[in-house]
């Protein structure tokens, strides 16, 4: 199974030199220079950080993979959920609920995955679909109300930072998750690079291919999609420790669609194109709200129409696409 | 025994809300080998339009004869604008089109009328009073209806040319388009016919549930499930699966897992019929020549 020869396996091409030093050293001058913000700015990068690991995961799945999934709410739901009983009712601190929350999505991804992921990829979808619709009733059941809260959810409290952090919680939050996004980015990229995440790409542009050179597919898919149910669980995780609040009606299908269209318009084939599009589903209601409370959904549809028609890889693949003309179109390029 | 003959009754009352649905999934099916997640929210939108109808003053069949055409001609003007350019892109295109519309049309309904609960008459009322305890008037009204549409739907396509043309698009769209089939026409005819099956699905719905955007979405999944139970490529199994998951649904409500767990249960029943039977029960299963 690891014989699969990858030397015509045509690589992505490189992200230039520079960028590697200026990606890190704009982040760290963003970190420090959001130490200062106010509450309000923070929060909404803090969701845009948050959005962006569950979109990451929807990108394992749909870009990398080539698989739908429009129930990922269900594993943002589960990774919420966890955390928040972990911690409510075994008193575990968010350091530990946290990835745990991950694991448990991790597991939850793979047992669901295992059957559905042997059928042809609108199947998955189907399936995916009932398990987002179904989500938020069942968390209302009476007989888990006990572990759930019902139709209460679960409140928790807003974790205690010592010293001179204590003032600034939500920064100290912030750069939890952000540090959450980074390992996450890190892990997914390492993934994709490795030998695995070849196996990964074959399956994917030709299954037939890679099933009669005696790769198991399904065993790959499943792996990607727990992988995959693990970022977006992780997501769910992180947004109970900054809203320290849980409860049914926070992850309709509608949650499962608004991932769908950060994941196409930041571009399903990009890691770091996941957190433009979170950006997006973040920004777009804050700037929308104003005009009808419809509005944002409206632009939502129009905005997946246009991609799907437009930019089948989403900014990050025309923001990608701008750099390789211009890259090809100097002289100095060998 | 009265009350679970009552259940019964109703559950097929409710199956041929789901069984019109299933049908128009199942057109859709053939015609683009994906399914059109919109097909609810098309289906809220037609019930909305004939409730507007109904609200400027016209009577109900006049409004209903109106819609149905209506949605006719959307489902053609979808396809044409949306759906056609997407014939040879990926799977995930489509699905990802369809969503876009679900929520478009979902936020343009909750912008044009507001969120909230509204009454949708019946055009049933008072006929039938004597089958009274065991099926109300509306639901036996259902019931005909959608036994007249499965007897419309095999009649087009078993004895009319277009209905031979379309199965034919749906076995080999290219041999179809060899033989002189104009392959665009039928699909669009296709997601037209889709339109109004679902429009049917709304009208009969609305009475029972309300109008409010979100109506169509549990309908949806259990028109899903008794599609993928009878055999997503397969009309009559559209509707013996939406007769069974209706009578399922009720019979689970009334006596099993109660009102909660309802979608639950059929969300199981989706995940087991497609790992046993992916191909549903009058399905065959497609071999592919590599």
């Amino acid at each position: 199974m690891n014989t699969l020869n990858t030397q015509f396996i045509v690589r992505p091409a490189a992200s230039p030199a520079w960028l590697r030093w200026a990606a890190p050293a704009a982040g760290l001058a963003l970190m420090v220079w959001s130490f200062g913000w106010q509450s309000y700015p923070l929060y909404v990068m803090t969701q845009v950080l948050i959005y962006g690991i569950a979109i990451m995961g929807l990108n394992l799945l749909t870009g990398y993979t080539g698989q739908i999934s429009l129930g990922h709410s269900a594993f943002f739901a589960i990774g919420a959920y966890a955390t928040a009983v972990l911690s409510h009712h075994l008193g575990w601190p968010f350091y530990v609920g946290v990835p745990a929350a991950a694991v448990l999505c991790f597991a939850a991804g793979f047992l669901f995955g295992f059957p559905a992921l042997r059928l042809p990829m609108l199947y998955l979808a189907l399936s995916t679909f009932a398990v987002a619709v179904v989500t938020p009733q069942a968390l209302k059941w009476k007989q888990i109300e006990w572990l759930t809260g019902g139709v209460q959810g679960i409140i928790l409290e807003k974790p205690m930072f010592p010293g001179a952090l204590a003032d600034r919680a939500d920064w100290v939050i912030m750069a939890s998750v952000a540090a959450c996004a980074l390992c996450a980015f890190l892990l997914a990229r390492r993934i994709l690079g490795s030998q695995f995440g070849r196996l990964v790409d074959a399956s994917r542009d030709q299954p037939l291919a890679a099933a009669a050179g005696g790769l198991n597919i399904t065993a790959i898919r499943t792996q990607m999609f727990g992988l995959s149910a693990a970022f977006t669980g992780l997501a769910g995780a992180l947004s109970v420790v900054v809203g320290q609040f849980v409860s049914p009606e926070s992850f309709p299908f509608l949650l499962s669609v608004s991932l769908l269209v950060g994941s196409f318009v930041g571009g399903v084939r990009s890691l770091w194109g996941a957190f433009l599009g979170a950006a997006f589903i973040v920004l777009t209601p804050n700037l929308a709200e104003s005009l009808s409370k419809s509005a944002p959904w409206m632009i939502f549809g129009f905005a997946l129409l246009a991609v799907v028609f437009l930019a089948p890889n989403g900014l990050s693949g025309w923001i990608t696409g701008l750099w390789r003309n211009r890259a090809n179109s100097s002289p100095t390029q060998p | 025994m009265q009350a679970f003959l009552h259940q019964i009754a109703s559950g097929l009352a409710a199956g041929g809300i789901y069984a019109s649905l299933a049908i128009a999934l199942v057109l859709i099916y053939r015609c683009t080998s994906s399914v059109n997640f919109a097909q609810g929210e098309l289906a809220m939108f037609s019930t909305y339009m004939s409730w507007a109808l109904v609200q400027a003053g016209a009577s109900w069949w006049v409004a209903f004869v109106i819609v149905v055409v209506g949605s006719f001609m959307l489902g053609v003007a979808l396809d044409r604008a949306i759906f056609q350019p997407l014939r040879h892109k990926p799977v995930l295109s489509v699905v990802a089109a369809s969503i876009a519309l679900l929520i478009i049309l979902n936020s343009l309904v909750g912008w044009l009328f507001g969120h909230e609960l509204k009454e949708f008459a019946t055009p049933f009322g008072g006929v039938l009073s004597r089958a009274e305890p065991f099926l109300s008037a509306h639901e036996a009204g259902v019931l005909l209806v959608t036994l007249a549409e499965l007897v419309a739907v095999f009649v087009f396509f078993r004895f009319t040319r277009f209905g031979l043309a379309m199965r034919a698009v749906a076995v080999n769209p290219s041999s179809a388009e060899l033989a002189g089939i104009n392959t665009n026409k039928v699909l669009a005819v296709g997601w037209g016919l889709a339109a109004v099956a679902g429009a049917v699905a709304g009208l009969m719905a609305a009475p029972i549930v309300f109008l409010e955007p979100s109506m169509m979405m549990s309908p949806l999944i259990y028109a899903l499930a008794g599609a993928l139970l009878g055999g997503i490529a397969s009309p009559v199994g559209a509707v013996v699966g939406g007769f069974t998951i209706g009578v399922l649904e009720n019979l689970l409500g009334a006596y099993v897992v109660g009102n909660d767990l309802k979608l639950t249960c059929i969300m199981l029943l989706i995940i087991v019929t497609l790992v046993l039977r992916p191909a549903g029960i009058f399905g065959k299963t497609a071999q592919v020549r590599v």
